[in-house]
């Protein structure tokens, strides 16, 4: 209604001085003397281009041959420009409406908290980083390594006080060793053991610093009568390689605290646990069985999540511009929020609506218009993100994090194809125009109302 | 000061308070430590270049090649090179410049920096003389009629310290278009010795002897091989030395060229022989994926960091290598050391690479540049900087910094014609030269998945087929 009248006032506004002098009285030509840097600019930094863009999408690599729509062909065939498509939808859904989201969040709830404006400036700081600085940051954070990468080291710190690692994660049988492996980590014995028997487990493979601290020399097996004496050790020697080969020599330590167990027909019918020296002992039960370190001993320790794999890179590189736009979208919101009547929000909690149902049915509504712009805009930066792409995907997952943003700049300048680069260019000013109009609709009613 | 006055601070003010003006001063005096060492790390290449200047200058009295009077010439020399390498080339042109009064600028460039130098001609401005680091890129560079030829003083300067095989492969269609300024021997494989004193393992001749020390070093607790996966190009090379070695220097070059096809045979068995190293468990440092984001100067500096116990004890690539050595506590020589490349069929390969210079903008003074880089005098201050090998047979061996470098520098030039090119820098740029696509693409999903031998030569031939247009 409000914007019907604004209407009708701007139609008959300009109808009632009907020379050809405009209100300020300046002649046309004056007029276009004036706009004529601001048009020549415009001309050649943004319509020529683009026309340039357009026209050079329809010839061939060299730029000599008419291709007609064969790049646009291309773009919809090649597998890599295919990918990056699906990805741009997966921003373009995501990014936006999750950072608008923490954005609105942040807003409402900053606005109640005593230090609310210190609160925001942390938010916002991220917008002050440029993205090739953000994205060097949020490639040293999503690094596999858990002592470098920060996701890691958190993702393991919680996984590892669940589930712990063990003491001997890479040992394994050497050469010529009476053991092998049975499956799920485990090693066997290859013969079954007898009562009064000695028996030797030597692994090797475990580096000195993982050893246990309580680890000692390593102790030959003592013969027992009715029961079975064994050693289980590192059989390596430190700048000599296995020494005596199976054999225990004085240097190499006891694997304290290895786990063995009795096997027999698939039936664990006895356990135990290795000293300091690594000497173990079965009672007679264990006659005829075979001995089986379990896989348990050697559990490798958690290394995290493959953060910029394959699979995962496109949430992460998501993650991190949302960090550095959730602030923006924040600041939007809050100034939106700041100028909505309270008397409305008043009356709805003297009418007895909890803070929630005032939240979603009154703050949010209210802010529709707001939350709409901040979204839209977010949708036009989504659609050009680049950089981050760029930075943080290490190359051998580049194709799986790629973007359309991205795969212009590979075509055009890493696989020398300019056609097919400009064709990506003309799609991607394509997909913004509609956005683009929107968000123009929308201003110019703004500024009506 | 910062530190008596915080604890002047910390005395005077009241108990409850400590606190915040503690740690608000931890915080500004790591902001300061912060900022001191990105500064002085500005500083320090900047003093380190004016420091060996002068140093070059009154040490280095040795002039062969006579160059013209070039007062008031401005030049600019295009190449890829960052860091240190970067540091070292823009010292010998600034011999250059005290020579002859030319003023150069080095416009860092990017890969591939034939489309880097496709728009800046394309611009009006293309740089006087660039470093092509491939034989198809200067191929292109002619085709494209981007390139000038050599005259007559850099063809004889050239004649006289270079081999006809380095030669040659700096001509198209039988003219001179390159000179290969810089060589790199590709066939190295470096460790660190106290892990391979530790293991008792020994350096290897052949392939069956490198897997026997791999087993060696890994039942001593450390991980063999380092792998800088996040670039395609390091394992390309590792390719390239098993192909050349087993399949021999004929298929090689056919391969190459694209004449028999990537589904060849060959090519199966080599890679079912990488597999025997990529494809075993724990024998890759961090895996395969951990190797995938591990890119090649880091993939350096984890075998030779952290003592007793660095993350991998051997890694694979050329005598580049140790210019990344040098960003660690290693010492080439001592705690950092070099085996060829082992045999994987009858003979050891030798594969190499390098830099040529071409001139794209003709005159006096791109003429003297080139002239100038194909001299001994040029490769002799860049060889006493380290981290760099000349193709040119009269530099001597004392010119190089260390033992180690002298043999890389000595197996080269002793190879004479022997060597080959590294086989993804002849190919098409599309299949050997970008990342994430083609070979290094291939190659990294071949790390991922090494029991897919089949898929990968179908996709590599794919690639292949679709980028030499065949």
């Amino acid at each position: 209604m409000a914007s019907d009248t604004a209407a009708g006032a701007s139609k008959t506004a300009p109808a009632a001085p009907r020379s050809r002098k405009s209100v300020t009285g300046t002649r046309t030509t004056v007029a276009a003397l004036f706009l004529l840097p601001a048009l020549v600019l415009l001309g050649a930094l943004v319509v020529y281009p683009i026309g340039y863009s357009v026209i050079r999408s329809f010839y061939d690599q060299s730029g000599d041959g008419f291709a007609g729509l064969d790049n646009y062909r291309a773009l919809f065939t090649d597998d890599g420009i295919r990918t990056a498509l699906k990805n741009n939808v997966v921003w373009v859904v995501f990014a936006p409406t999750v950072a608008t989201a923490l954005g609105l969040v942040f807003a409402v709830l900053t606005e109640r908290v005593r230090w609310g404006t210190a609160f925001k400036l942390v938010v916002f700081m991220p917008m002050a980083i440029s993205m090739l600085a953000a994205g060097i940051i949020f490639r040293l954070v999503y690094d596999q390594d858990p002592d470098k990468g920060v996701a890691n080291a958190v993702w393991v710190g919680v996984h590892d006080t669940f589930a712990q690692s063990s003491a001997f994660p890479k040992a394994h049988p050497g050469r010529e060793s009476p053991l092998e492996p049975a499956g799920g980590g485990a090693f066997v014995t290859k013969g079954t053991v007898s009562a009064g028997d000695t028996v030797t487990l030597p692994l090797v493979g475990v580096a000195p610093d993982v050893m246990p601290d309580d680890a000692k020399p390593a102790a030959p097996p003592e013969p027992e009568a009715d029961r079975i004496t064994g050693t289980t050790w590192q059989d390596f020697t430190r700048g000599k390689g296995v020494g005596t080969l199976n054999g225990v020599d004085a240097s190499e330590l006891g694997y304290a605290g290895m786990r063995i167990e009795a096997v027999k027909d698939g039936e664990v019918v006895e356990t135990a646990t290795a000293g300091a020296d690594g000497t173990f002992s079965f009672s007679a039960k264990a006659d005829g069985a075979q001995l089986r370190l379990p896989g348990s001993n050697f559990k490798e320790p958690y290394n995290g999540l493959d953060w910029l794999g394959p699979s995962l890179v496109t949430p992460a590189v998501i993650g991190s511009y949302v960090w550095m736009w959730a602030g923006f979208a924040m600041v939007l919101i809050a100034a939106g929020l700041a100028g909505m009547p309270r008397e409305l929000l008043e009356a709805a909690r003297v009418d007895g609506a909890n803070e929630w149902q005032v939240f979603r049915r009154i703050t949010v509504p209210l802010l529709a218009p707001v939350l709409a712009v901040v979204t839209v805009t977010l949708m036009i930066n989504v659609l050009k993100v680049f950089d981050l792409v760029f930075i943080i995907a290490p190359g051998s997952s580049q194709d799986d994090a790629n973007v359309l943003a991205l795969e212009l700049y590979r075509k055009g300048f890493a696989a020398d194809q300019p056609g097919i680069a400009s064709a990506i260019a003309v799609f991607l000013l394509l997909l913004v125009i509609p956005v683009m109009w929107f968000n123009v609709r929308r201003l110019r009613r703004e500024v009506r109302r | 000061m910062r530190r008596t006055s915080r604890i002047i601070r910390i005395r005077r003010s009241p108990d409850d308070h400590v606190t915040t003006p503690l740690t608000r001063r931890t915080a500004a005096v790591l902001a300061a430590g912060v900022l001191a060492v990105s500064l002085t790390a500005c500083g320090g290449g900047d003093d380190d270049s004016g420091d060996d200047d002068k140093g070059g200058g009154t040490e280095e009295t040795r002039t062969t090649v006579t160059l013209p009077k070039l007062d008031g010439a401005r030049l600019q020399v295009a190449a890829v090179w960052t860091g240190a390498e970067q540091a070292n080339f823009k010292k010998v042109l600034a011999e250059f410049e005290k020579r002859t009064g030319a003023k150069v600028t080095f416009v860092p460039a990017q890969d591939p920096i034939i489309n880097f130098l496709g728009s800046k001609i394309a611009g009006g401005a293309p740089p006087d003389v660039a470093l092509l680091p491939q034989p198809g890129a200067i191929k292109q560079a002619v085709d494209k009629k981007w390139a000038k030829p050599l005259g007559a003083e850099a063809r004889a300067e050239l004649a006289e310290n270079y081999s006809q095989g380095w030669q040659d492969i700096g001509k198209v269609d039988g003219e001179q278009y390159g000179v290969y300024y810089k060589a790199a021997n590709k066939s190295l494989i470096w460790y660190n010795t106290q892990v391979f004193e530790n293991a008792g393992a020994s350096e290897p001749k052949t392939w069956d002897e490198l897997l026997t020390t791999a087993q060696t070093v890994y039942d001593s607790g450390v991980t063999p091989f380092s792998v800088g996966g996040a670039e395609g190009w390091t394992l390309t090379d590792w390719f390239e030395n098993v192909y050349l070695s087993q399949a021999g220097p004929e298929k090689y070059d056919q391969l190459a060229g694209h004449e028999i096809k990537w589904t060849d045979p060959s090519v199966k068995e080599a890679l079912t022989t990488l597999a025997e190293i990529w494809g075993k468990k724990d024998y890759v440092a961090g895996g395969a994926n951990g190797a995938l984001q591990t890119g090649f100067p880091e993939s350096v500096t984890q075998t030779f960091t952290g003592g007793d116990q660095p993350k991998a004890a051997m890694v694979y690539e050329g005598d580049f290598v140790q210019v990344n050595i040098g960003e660690t506590e290693a010492e080439v020589g001592t705690d950092a050391k070099v085996f060829p490349f082992p045999a994987v069929g009858d003979t050891a390969p030798v594969v190499s690479g390098g830099d040529a210079a071409v001139i794209l903008k003709d005159s006096e003074a791109a003429q003297a540049l080139v002239t100038f880089l194909a001299s001994p005098d040029a490769a002799i201050v860049h060889a006493k900087l380290g981290g760099y090998l000349s193709p040119n047979k009269n530099v001597p061996d004392s010119a190089y910094p260390n033992a180690v470098q002298q043999k890389m520098a000595k197996a080269l030039v002793d190879a004479g014609d022997d060597f080959r090119f590294d086989m993804s820098d002849q190919a098409p740029q599309a299949f050997g030269g970008t990342p994430g696509k083609g070979e290094w693409k291939a190659l990294q999903d071949f790390l991922k998945n090494p029991r897919d031998v089949a898929g990968t030569q179908e996709r590599l031939e794919a690639d292949a087929a679709a980028a030499y247009g065949n």
